[in-house]
């Protein structure tokens, strides 16, 4: 895949003339059918302008002139060696990021661990996921390793939790582990609301037995015999699968009493919800199963220790729990050889928005925003500009364009003060208005909340009233006083995450945003052409 | 005394027999009330009585919890649910246009009930189906890449 940068100034240093002579050359070797030649628009490197990348090595060429085409064609594309006296100088942007240049040889292509069998196999067959290597963790934890062993491959691995914590998944296993009391319980959440998230979805619907697999792995090492599937109440066909895996399972004897025969006992149940996002957060979905409302409850304690019916729960998230297989399956260090050392693995990205192919990928930790809009995503529809992009769901990021090439890991993320959340990526181009988008983040809070706790309760309501007024074209300055405080309020006085994170819009949109927000109030104008901007009060 | 008709004994007698399926456990009162939404389409004052009766929890506290969550129903509804997803990924997908369509093609505001009793419209939050947004779902079907010109043919096939 061949990206020739098209912004203004590379279309002003010939850019159009370099793509159309790298798409003679590419003709002339023969190579039209294999390689895939587009536009990309703002690279961004204004001092190498006009730039010609080339995937998948990741090599950036620039300032590349037409002379130079036929030369970059045969070598690198015909020859397969990089034509370095063409590549454009590395370069490091205030610190934070890392430019592609310094992944040259690496391959930003999709790697498939948890999803592996997902589309492959036969979810109703146990017989398939036995014959792709189904149970054999399992079966290798149970008789060659002790509990202990377990957890500290896991440690080793430097696996962190995919629901949007991120916390090190051996470290909360030890926990309870360690944790005093002869019944404990081991929980998956599956309970998958995060806007823009369907990741676990397809794990679930795809691979139902990995995630028995690793729920029995689990039980085992923390010293649980019993467990439960948390499934959103929307997700009938995982709910369906999951009951069938384990009628299966149970008949193998791969699950229930005697487990391999070595005397381990694990019962699993599928629970399913009844349609609460704030359940999705480990304490509100224990008072699910207990029955009750989905209110968090305050922590501490935590679940490892104070759980379900107050007992020692460990609490994971379905591509966490998907990954552990692997992991004992093929070690430590073959998970730490993808991603980057505070990183390791891969995630699963869902890409949504204005791009041309939506969807889902898996790739390992560390590719940029701007590489799945371009590989993935396959550029933005209609030639768009890259405005921002939603990150995480609702509970992520808005993400201005500029940051675009920070690296999506965990470590890179928090430094530039973003969050990367449960993994979906809702790219929006200028057709998009801020201030409509913060509206429609701060009514799913608003509608979601479970009430308990007035910061957020309040706080939402009272922010989605004001947004409302100042897409009505009703807005004062006075407002975005009231918003940051009420962001700051949400963040540093609600009870649980969804409060804490319902102020991170209001926060993200007065931050990178201001001016279109400011335009709404003193212009009583929307500069995306979006907001209704009536005059009239809108009663929420 | 309470008069009992024959459509109260009907609702007793579901909720009885939900109620035993889950062995009137507490922990499985939400269980029982998907299921009972499920079969009588809402949870009735009546259907809430009988609960707290059997499984031994006040009413308020049945109400409480029946309340807190979307998929069950604390009111009547028509006989086809809408529920219109209006989280982020599907809202700037386009799903704007569409809503307003949506509402306009069955002239009725969400958490309304159409006068002939087919619709009840609702919004929903994210489904999880976001690469195929705007998503919306009739019933237990779910609909995604929706246009506004789907949406007359789309209606059609609910009585």
């Amino acid at each position: 895949m061949v990206l020739v940068s098209n912004d203004p100034l590379s279309l002003e240093r010939g850019a159009a003339e370099v793509f159309s002579h790298l798409s003679q050359e590419i003709k002339s070797f023969g190579l039209e059918e294999e390689i895939s030649l587009s536009m990309v628009s703002d690279i961004g490197r204004s001092d190498a302008a006009p730039l010609v990348i080339v995937y998948p090595e990741a090599v950036v060429y620039g300032p590349v002139k037409t002379e130079d085409v036929r030369f970059l064609v045969e070598e690198h594309l015909y020859k397969g060696r990089i034509a370095s006296k063409l590549q454009a100088p590395t370069k490091e942007i205030s610190g934070k990021i890392a430019w592609l240049n310094d992944r040259a040889g690496t391959v930003p292509a999709e790697q498939r661990i948890v999803l592996e069998r997902a589309g492959v196999i036969d979810p109703d067959s146990i017989e398939d996921y036995i014959i792709h290597d189904g149970y054999q963790a399992l079966g290798k934890a149970l008789s060659e390793m002790k509990p202990e062993d377990v957890i500290n491959l896991l440690k080793d691995s430097g696996l962190k939790g995919r629901g949007g914590a991120g916390f090190p998944t051996g470290l909360k296993w030890s926990f309870v582990a360690s944790a005093k009391g002869d019944k404990k319980y081991v929980i998956c959440n599956a309970d998958e609301s995060e806007p823009g998230t369907f990741k676990d979805r397809l794990i679930l619907e795809g691979d139902p037995h990995s995630i028995i697999e690793a729920m029995t792995i689990a039980a085992y090492a923390v010293g649980a015999d019993e467990g439960y599937i948390y499934i959103r109440g929307e997700y009938t066909i995982a709910q369906a699968r999951l009951l069938n895996a384990i009628l299966q399972a149970k008949e193998m004897g791969f699950l229930g009493q005697n487990i391999f025969n070595s005397g381990f006992n694990f019962e699993l149940h599928v629970h399913g919800g009844a349609g609460a996002y704030i359940c999705g957060e480990e304490t509100a979905l224990i008072e699910s199963i207990e029955g009750k409302r989905g209110e968090p409850r305050p922590r501490p304690p935590y679940p490892t220790t104070n759980g379900l019916w107050d007992k020692p729960t460990l609490v994971n998230n379905v591509e966490t729990l998907a990954n552990v297989p692997p992991i004992l399956r093929n070690g430590a260090e073959w998970f730490k050889s993808f991603g980057s050392p505070s990183s390791p693995g891969t995630k699963v990205y869902t890409i949504l928005g204005n791009v041309n192919a939506t969807g889902l990928i898996e790739v390992t930790m560390g590719i940029t925003l701007r590489e799945v809009i371009a590989i993935y995503g396959k550029g933005m529809k209609n030639g768009a500009n890259l405005k921002l992009a939603q990150t995480g769901g609702s509970s992520g990021s808005i993400i201005p364009a500029n940051l675009q090439d920070v690296p999506m890991d965990y470590d890179s993320y928090t430094k530039a003060g973003v969050a990367m959340g449960s993994g979906a990526l809702l790219i929006c181009s200028d057709e998009t208005c801020a201030v409509d988008l913060a509206k429609v983040l701060i009514n799913f809070f608003r509608f979601e909340s479970c009430g308990k706790c007035n910061p957020c309760r309040i706080g939402n309501q009272r922010a989605y009233q004001i947004l409302t007024n100042i897409s009505e074209g009703l807005g004062t300055m006075k407002d975005l006083e009231d918003l940051e405080s009420m962001s700051k309020w949400l963040y540093e006085m609600s009870n649980c995450g969804l409060g804490q994170t319902a102020g991170s819009p209001l926060k993200d949109i007065l931050a990178h945003f201001r001016d279109e927000v400011e335009a709404h109030i003193k212009l009583k104008e929307c500069p995306a052409g979006v907001c209704a901007m009536s005059g009239v009060t809108v009663a929420v | 005394m309470t008069v009992t008709t024959k459509e109260s004994r009907d609702v007793i007698k579901t909720v009885d027999e939900v109620v035993d399926e889950f062995h009137a456990r507490s922990e499985e009162l939400i269980p029982i009330l998907m299921k009972l939404n499920q079969e009588l389409g809402f949870i009735s004052s009546e259907t809430l009585e009988r609960i707290s009766t059997r499984m031994h929890i006040p009413q308020s506290q049945v109400y409480s919890v029946a309340s807190f969550y979307h998929m069950i129903n604390t009111k009547p509804t028509g006989r086809h649910i809408i529920k219109f997803c209006e989280s982020a990924p599907c809202h700037v997908a386009g799903g704007r246009e569409v809503w307003d369509a949506v509402q306009k093609e069955l002239g009725i505001k969400p958490e309304e009930t159409s006068n002939d009793g087919r619709w009840t419209l609702k919004t929903t939050s994210c489904l999880g189906v976001c690469a195929v947004g705007p998503v919306m779902m009739v019933d237990d079907d779910i609909y995604g890449n929706l246009t506004p010109n789907q949406l007359p043919e789309i209606f059609a096939k609910y009585e």
